[in-house]
């Protein structure tokens, strides 16, 4: 952290150049950072029109936020589509990260930069080129379903859309179809920060590749994986885009996808509800701010008596 | 069987066994078939029309009739403009977070200044907390009270600068520029912002040039932000372009997917240019350990 050491200038002339050098971003980052964060918590105690204007009415928002069915079901959704996204990304990014982290590897760099190429681009296209692939009909997924044989075992002709489960996968899909790279390369490079004598000992202990993985790789990525965990939590608490796209703002017929960001998002643009948007905001934190500090404890409690 | 899994896996015996199992390789040609299919496919179906696309199965080349649907794409939404605003704006990102986040995290790193360690706590902590939740007001506030509603400067003004850049400059910097070579800097008579100009750039700039890169993706890729803030057709950025393709209940396929392959491209063409860049941007920013 910010160690004495690490200071160039002697104190009062750092001063100056110092806050010279942040100004920028302190004013920035507290206009349109910090204040808006701060004062979305007083919005929340609003009824706020932007066209009728806005009154006091305390807890109300909050209030009818918890006997929200439609809320109640945003919740279960964003949960549903982290669990379904986040697991399988995790344990697929660490499989990739794997092969990619053998040094005898060639094309290093190619397959690095292909496995990339998803996370370039934006939510929306991916979103709108995963919704023809799980059309029902003519859709590329139930077709392939179809020559694969997966109707002979009762499996055919997927409503991806219709259907809670399925439009999670299909939503799913679509999260990890575009991080998995980057997730890839975040493991990876963790993995390459292991020294490489814990896996010769290892393996004159005879240790088997998967045991190496699973006893000498796995616990070296502790770190790597709460900050990935906690990040995932982070984001897979804002999932919007992918569901908005997807069936439209109320999350499907029946909102079997909405998100709560989502549902913030239809509060501001259908219903012009900004304070009851703000509450859901404040919401969102909330979980997110309690999930994370789950985390973070679970982590520390497995890795506290790992070593 | 096991000749099957010996062939996946190479020999069992340690002496001959191959350093990179075929496994890998095939895992790897998988998920980079996978990464890619999506967007192979996303110009077969711009270039073909809607009945190509529902035969069974699906045809799998490209079609005839890509500048028919990007002209009907033109006639739908206003997409040079929409390119055009999406570029300016996410240029000018770009070159205000490289410039501003390396001088604030310089600062981080190196210097001192009153309220340095509580800012950066106060920083850290924002960097946890869901983006949608400061949204509500900064719409308010820019509809209200800078009247910046359908101006690009909603956009601009509040990203030019942000908490993840400044914190990653700052980690950047920490790592990269050695205390010893700004004493001598300094021992040499170099004024602090020559020695920030002369030193610390020069080291820095690869990772700044990074950072640019990740602020120009995030911009051209933003929908939730100016989606609320941009309304007027003139003003669109290509995905709120894009979006308006994106009609609940049509189901052109062709027509919306002309609209992401166009503003998908512009990004392929530069990750042509960028992408090892950016392996190795987001491999160096990563947590070790």
């Amino acid at each position: 952290m910010a160690s004495k050491r690490s200071t160039i200038a002697p104190k009062h002339k750092g001063d100056k150049w110092g806050l010279l050098y942040v100004s920028p971003f302190f004013v920035i980052f507290g206009i349109f950072g910090l204040l808006p964060i701060l004062f979305t918590v007083y919005v929340s105690f609003f009824h706020w029109d932007p066209l009728a204007g806005h009154n006091f009415i305390g807890l109300e928002n909050f209030r009818n936020l918890f006997t929200d069915p439609y809320f109640y079901r945003a919740v279960r959704n964003t949960f549903s589509i982290f669990l379904i996204s986040f697991l399988p990304q995790t344990v697929l990014a660490l499989l990739l990260a794997n092969f990619l982290a053998n040094p005898h590897l060639k094309g290093k760099v190619f397959w690095r930069t292909v496995l990339l190429v998803p996370w370039v681009t934006s939510i929306l296209s991916v979103a709108i080129i995963f919704s023809e692939l799980f059309g029902q009909n003519y859709g590329m997924v139930n077709v392939a379903m179809r020559y694969l044989g997966l109707s002979h075992l009762g499996i055919h002709n997927i409503n991806w859309v219709g259907q809670t489960i399925p439009s999670h996968i299909a939503i799913a899909s679509m999260i990890i179809y575009r991080n998995l790279g980057y997730a890839s390369l975040i493991y990876l490079a963790s993995m390459l920060a292991i020294p490489r004598d814990l896996y010769e000992s290892a393996s004159l202990d005879g240790a088997s590749k998967l045991q190496q993985f699973r006893y000498v790789t796995i616990p070296q990525l502790k770190n790597t994986l709460t900050f990935m965990l906690i990040v995932g939590t982070i984001g897979g608490l804002q999932t919007f885009l992918e569901p908005l796209t997807y069936g439209g703002v109320q999350g499907g017929d029946s909102r079997q996808f909405s998100t709560l960001a989502l549902y913030l998002y239809e509060q501001i643009i259908i219903n012009n509800k900004l304070g009851y948007a703000a509450a859901i905001g404040v919401a969102i934190t909330i979980l997110t701010v309690i999930i994370s500090g789950v985390n973070f404890f679970v982590t520390r409690r497995i890795s506290g008596s790992d070593s | 069987m096991s000749q099957l899994l010996e062939w996946f896996t190479g020999p069992r015996t340690p002496k001959k066994r191959r350093k990179v199992s075929r496994i890998s390789y095939i895992a790897l040609v998988i998920f980079a078939f996978l990464s890619i299919f999506p967007l192979y496919w996303l110009f077969v179906v711009a270039s073909n029309d809607n009945t190509e696309i529902s035969k069974i199965p699906p045809s799998l080349i490209p079609g005839p009739n890509f500048f028919k649907e990007l002209k009907a794409v033109y006639a739908a939404v206003p997409l040079t403009n929409a390119l055009v605003n999406t570029a300016l704006i996410a240029l000018t990102v770009a070159l205000c977070q490289v410039f501003f986040c390396t001088m604030a995290g310089y600062a981080y790193a190196k210097l001192a200044f009153p309220g340095k360690r509580a800012s950066l706590v106060v920083i850290i902590g924002t960097m946890m907390l869901p983006a949608q939740l400061g949204i509500v007001v900064l719409y308010i506030m820019m509809a209200d009270f800078f009247h910046w509603i359908n101006d690009f400067k909603a956009i601009v003004i509040p990203s030019m600068i942000g908490a993840f850049g400044v914190f990653w400059m700052r980690q950047i910097i920490d790592a990269q520029v050695p205390n010893e070579l700004l004493e001598a800097a300094k021992i040499d008579g170099g004024k602090n912002f020559r020695i920030y100009r002369s030193v610390v750039v020069p080291i820095i700039l690869p990772s700044a040039l990074v950072l640019g890169l990740f602020s120009f993706l995030g911009t051209w890729n933003d929908f939730l932000w100016p989606s609320l803030v941009l309304n007027s057709p003139k003003r669109f950025t290509i995905q709120v372009a894009v979006n308006q393709l994106n009609g609940t209940y049509t189901v052109d396929y062709a027509l919306k997917m002309c609209g992401a392959f166009m503003a998908t491209l512009p990004l392929l063409i530069l990750f042509v240019f960028v992408g090892r860049r950016l392996v190795s941007g987001i491999m160096d920013g990563a947590v070790k350990g």
